[in-house]
């Protein structure tokens, strides 16, 4: 062996090495809040605080509070990130201004949340006097957009061109080829985006807060302050008694929870296509 | 000999592009007879096919001149350089097939891939789909591999069943001119061979126009050949003279291989 030789083997040991010890710190931290989210929030889960509501030091109306926010959230937020994916990557493609909203929505997607919560405040919790839960929805929809148009856009742009080609070669309009073909070949990829900002925005906090802030008791009036798992969190965190703690890491486990089989489902959906 | 096509004066220009890719185009293209378009790569082939059914309007700013008409059985010409509404344009698309480089089968069943260009056209009514659906897949050589299974994704074809699906989904329509650019070259030599097949045997119903790089398959399919270099159509006429005793000098040695 020579001295070239040995120096790129030791090369590749260091940088084998390097990324390994990586790797290990970001699995331990990982490994730690699972296992301290189980060890302190599987003891506090009990079948009651699924039938009670937070006044009752249940979780009920804060679970159920907590999908309808984040479900009306993609009710709005989903079909705008769709038709703003397809107008980019259809009628846009490079023109001035599409490149413009391009930029604008990758900025949006790095805005800080609780900066689009102050917003939301701004306009739909002041004007009308009072924490809502339709504000709160708008908040999380604004957070799902970007990432629906960024994840359309580039799912579309992995159409074949061809496919297009082929449709209109047939006789159809442009908007025929869009609906009935290219819509029909990326569906896998644009259902992944979506369930992705979904869960992206499903564990959200900091745009809760000051739109439609939380609710003790259940409701389903989204003019009103609405219950929230994350708000609830927050608050029963800094409380000093340990039946609210307590309360407060079953919601923990609960989210993390949901979260993960979102994430989960998606990557099968995934996965399945390939191996399709 | 009746025409299809006829080809006039024709330049053609791509969005952004300085000068024109096609320079003066003047060929005709006769019906139920193949017409093979040959020549080195870049000469502007697939250009001048995808002007013929205006594809090229899918992307904005290409510029055409000249004329293209297009007859009918009764020998009623239009020119179709002068469509400008989408429905006019479709029409064209309905009258003038494409057959592409690759396969493109649509993410759908067997089925509803030959139905769609149906659907499109207009024909909603059950069995006559089921007609036109079983005749166009036995016009295009493929129905006994499929008939069992339309209901099944036509992606779960094979790449030369694919091409032969996107075929039969053209002939589906009943066009009076079918393009084909280059629609073996991804094929392996059996498939090429079905795909030649079935080309000569469509000229009874159906003008034929195929851009090739296979001086062989150009011999075997076509009547007619047009021999293009560097935007030019440098010499068109019958396929046997083209091959045998051709004019041009520059067409002789591209077909002897001495270039391209
Ligand atoms: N979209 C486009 N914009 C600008 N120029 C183009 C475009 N497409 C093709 N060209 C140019 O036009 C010329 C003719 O291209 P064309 O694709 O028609 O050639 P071809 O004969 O089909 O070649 P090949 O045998 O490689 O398919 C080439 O010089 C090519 O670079
Ligand atoms: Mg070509």
């Amino acid at each position: 062996m020579n001295a070239t030789q040995r120096r790129r083997l030791l090369l590749n040991r260091a940088i084998l090495i390097l990324s390994t010890v990586a790797a290990v710190i970001g699995l331990v931290f990982l490994f730690w809040i699972l296992t301290t989210l189980l060890i302190k929030g599987l003891d506090s889960i009990h079948w009651r605080i699924f039938t009670h509501d937070l006044v009752e030091k249940g979780l009920r109306n804060l679970i159920v509070g907590q999908m309808i926010l984040a479900g009306v959230a993609s009710l709005i937020g989903v079909p705008l990130g769709l038709l703003a994916g397809i107008y980019l990557r259809e009628y846009g493609l490079n023109s001035a201004f599409a490149r413009f909203i391009r930029n604008l929505s990758d900025v949006m997607m790095s805005a800080p949340s609780i900066v689009i919560g102050v917003f939301i405040y701004g306009i739909l919790v002041a004007p009308v006097g009072g924490f809502n839960g339709w504000a709160g929805s708008v908040a999380l929809a604004i957070m799902m957009i970007p990432i629906v148009v960024s994840t359309t856009d580039s799912m579309l742009s992995l159409v074949p061109q061809e496919l297009r080609e082929a449709g209109i070669a047939l006789g159809a309009s442009k908007a025929q080829v869009i609906l009935t073909i290219v819509l029909k070949a990326a569906k896998i990829g644009l259902v992944t985006g979506i369930l992705l900002a979904f869960a992206r925005v499903v564990g959200e906090t900091a745009p809760l807060l000051f739109t439609s802030a939380n609710n003790d008791y259940f409701t389903l009036n989204m003019n009103q302050q609405f219950p929230s798992l994350t708000v609830s969190i927050y608050q029963l965190a800094t409380f000093p008694d340990k039946p609210s703690q307590d309360l407060a890491w079953a919601g923990s486990v609960i989210l993390t929870a949901l979260v993960l089989l979102i994430n989960l489902t998606t990557r099968y959906i995934f996965r399945k296509r390939k191996s399709k | 000999m009746n025409l299809a096509m006829e080809t006039k004066e024709f330049y053609f220009t791509y969005a952004g592009a300085e000068a024109p890719t096609l320079k003066g185009i003047d060929m005709p293209i006769y019906a139920n007879k193949v017409t093979a378009l040959i020549g080195p790569s870049g000469c502007g082939k697939s250009t001048l096919l995808r002007s013929w059914n205006r594809i090229h309007d899918v992307y904005p700013g290409n510029r055409y001149e000249g004329e293209i008409l297009l007859y009918d059985k009764e020998g009623n010409e239009e020119n179709i350089l002068s469509y400008s509404k989408e429905d006019e344009l479709i029409r064209l698309r309905q009258r003038v097939g494409m057959i592409f480089q690759k396969p493109t089968p649509f993410p759908m069943s067997i089925y509803d891939n030959i139905a769609y260009g149906l659907r499109l056209a207009g024909i909603k009514n059950r069995s006559e789909l089921d007609g036109r659906v079983e005749k166009a897949l036995k016009g295009a050589a493929i129905w006994n591999e499929v008939k069992d299974r339309l209901k099944q994704s036509a992606m779960g074809l094979s790449g030369g069943q694919q091409q032969r699906l996107c075929i039969a989904r053209a002939v589906a329509l009943k066009p009076e001119l079918l393009l084909f650019d280059e629609p073996t070259s991804a094929l392996d030599p059996i498939s090429t061979g079905a795909i030649e097949e079935l080309v000569t045997e469509l000229k009874e119903e159906v003008t034929i126009a195929i851009v090739t790089h296979n001086m062989q398959q150009a011999s075997r399919v076509s009547d007619y050949t047009a021999f293009m270099y560097l935007g030019d159509l440098i010499e068109f006429g019958k396929t046997e003279k083209i091959f045998v005793n051709p004019k041009e000098k520059l067409t002789e040695e591209y077909i002897t291989g001495r270039f391209g």
